[in-house]
């Protein structure tokens, strides 16, 4: 029945440009292919001003085809084209050694392990600042301003500063980095996991008190439980967070290695499609990042027998 | 699997009224912005042991207030009461009552049996006595087989029922039910009605009912409880003379009905001064 070639092209089942328009997959290409074009234009508009003044230098003669395809094709453009970033992201991580510094591989897993330590330290630091606050009245009305002024100190300023306080304590290399991710993760997660762990409604806190139950088994038998959404939901963004933290960390301590480092390095330098490359690969690392913890997200809800 | 004897004895030869609740004077003032609110004022009661009392009146006549007296939820701010002849807070420490409460409040991560094990987990108790127990209760509300499921695979009945399982699962004394089918449809509470009653006899339970339906209370209590609004207080007290043994049909009997009768004259009283 389903077979194509054997019944008309009237009783097909729903076609293949149907079924994408239907779903989600086709408006997002369409959305991409938007993106791309536009690109495209600006990068010959961009850079077009550069290659004539080349040509003039040259003394050479020069068409509009001949000029879109230089414009798209420089060594230091304006803007790179898409394809000089796509060709650069697969040179950079698959034709190099990833034990190589032109690898972005190797960059791409330094500033991941920050990353991720300091993502971890901040989830946990975050739940434990949560259940103090929670738990604890004083910490209730004194912590919590200090935690969200901490958050409107601009991360720029203060990563050098901690960089080189941690430095003269003996402290260097990845620690550092990752505690400017802890600084900044840790906050989403203080907000998400207060609300989570207060979110028990008023009758499922009378129901443990005609039990006599303890303030710890209240916790692990009823907020513990309600607060999973909630924690999951704000590590999504905080591991997000914890990302840019680790970039934000490598670029005004003069680190030599991380994709910050690559940013940094790529703009003394003029290498605009080093930066563009560096940038495509943060922002797949966070994606990825972010689709693992949503994955995590749904797991745990299922396990729990919570529809996600 | 213990069994629960119908007790014909236990009916007869029941020891002359041991107090499970006593209340004297007893009164309950809320602190609001809008000024004190006297929720309950100069309460006297006894509930004795095997009573079925049902609290009945409009809302704010303190009914549930009264409840949550007894489970040591709510402080009183004048009078006295016991419970098993101890305070409130250490009767909650004795785990001497259990409570349902209008909703079901079952912790939708857990399945049914594990919501049941929740107060005997809290009380420390044993992995194999744990499944006894579960076993027990869940046949007594008749959910047997429903263990394994998550409490939204379960209709509004069977949730509440899966909650006076959890409530009858430690083996208490006493059980105090605020509102516990307040919020079905008719044809399923009058069902859980009858199987509540089955449930008090084969269990010798006290238990203290709020409801605000007459036919409710009448049908289900030893003796009815009217209260009234503003400050909240009882009105009236009314011994049931129906029997044990309740048939549906009872309800149009000429006694149920000079009962629920009583009970609306006693409503309307404690209203008159309003209308």
């Amino acid at each position: 029945m389903t077979a194509l070639s054997a019944t008309t092209s009237h009783h097909r089942e729903p076609g293949l440009l149907a079924r994408l328009s239907a779903g989600k997959t086709f408006p997002i290409l369409v959305v991409v292919a938007a993106i791309v074009a536009l690109w495209y234009v600006f990068a010959v508009y961009l850079n077009a001003p550069g290659q004539i003044d080349a040509y003039k230098r040259a003394g050479e003669e020069w068409s509009t085809a001949q000029l879109v395809r230089d414009t798209l094709a420089q060594e230091r453009p304006v803007l790179p084209s898409p394809h000089q970033v796509v060709a650069e992201i697969w040179k950079t991580t698959f034709a190099i050694k990833p034990s190589s510094k032109r690898s972005l591989v190797y960059h791409g897993w330094i500033t991941l392990s920050a990353t991720l330590l300091g993502f971890a330290i901040g989830t946990l630091l975050g739940i434990l600042i949560a259940v103090g606050i929670v738990h604890h009245r004083a910490m209730d009305k004194s912590v919590m301003p200090w935690v969200i002024a901490s958050q409107t100190i601009p991360i720029l300023a203060i990563a050098p500063m901690i960089i080189v306080v941690l430095n003269a304590i003996g402290l260097s290399g990845l620690l550092p980095k990752a505690l400017i991710s802890t600084y900044l993760s840790f906050f989403p997660v203080v907000v998400g996991m207060v609300k989570g762990l207060r979110s028990p409604e008023a009758i499922q806190l009378d129901l443990m008190h005609t039990y006599n139950s303890s303030a710890t088994q209240t916790f692990w038998k009823l907020r513990w439980p309600s607060a999973m959404p909630y924690l999951f939901t704000s590590m999504k963004i905080a591991v997000a967070i914890s990302l840019v933290g680790a970039i934000v960390g490598e670029m005004p301590t003069g680190a030599v290695a991380g994709l910050g480092a690559r940013l940094l390095a790529g703009s003394y330098y003029g290498q605009t499609i080093q930066i563009w490359s560096a940038l495509f690969a943060a922002a797949a690392i966070a994606a990825t990042l972010v689709a693992i913890v949503g994955i995590a997200h749904r797991l745990v809800l299922k396990r729990m027998g919570m529809a996600a | 699997m213990t069994v629960h004897q119908p007790s014909m004895e236990g009916a007869s030869v029941k020891p002359a009224s041991q107090s499970v609740v006593q209340a004297d004077g007893l009164g309950l003032t809320f602190q609001t912005n809008d000024g004190p609110v006297e929720a309950l004022s100069n309460v006297d009661l006894t509930v004795g042991k095997g009573d079925f009392i049902s609290f009945i009146g409009p809302s704010g006549c303190g009914k549930t207030t009264f409840l949550r007296v007894i489970a040591d939820l709510e402080q009183p701010t004048a009078g006295t009461i016991t419970v098993n002849g101890m305070t409130p807070r250490q009767a909650r420490e004795h785990r001497a009552y259990g409570y349902v409460f209008q909703a079901a409040a079952l912790y939708p991560w857990r399945t049914i049996e594990k919501n049941i094990a929740l107060p005997l987990e809290i009380m420390g108790i044993g992995r194999a006595e744990q499944a006894e127990r579960i076993a027990r209760v869940l046949e007594l509300v008749d959910l047997k087989g429903f263990g394994k499921k998550f409490p939204w695979q379960l209709s509004g009945g069977m949730q509440q029922r899966a909650s006076i399982a959890r409530a009858l699962a430690f083996d208490a004394d006493l059980l105090l039910m605020d509102e516990p089918f307040g919020a079905l449809d008719e044809i399923v509470r009058d069902h859980l009605n009858e199987q509540l009653l089955k449930l008090w006899e084969r269990t010798n339970k006290t238990i203290c009912f709020v409801t605000h339906s007459i036919p409710e209370a009448v049908y289900l209590s030893t003796r009815i409880v009217v209260m009234s609004p503003r400050p909240g207080r009882v009105t009236d007290v009314i011994e049931s003379t129906l029997p044990k043994e309740r048939p549906l049909d009872i309800r149009e009997s000429p006694e149920f009905l000079a009962i629920a009768h009583r009970v609306r004259e006693g409503l309307r009283a404690g209203h008159s001064y309003e209308v």
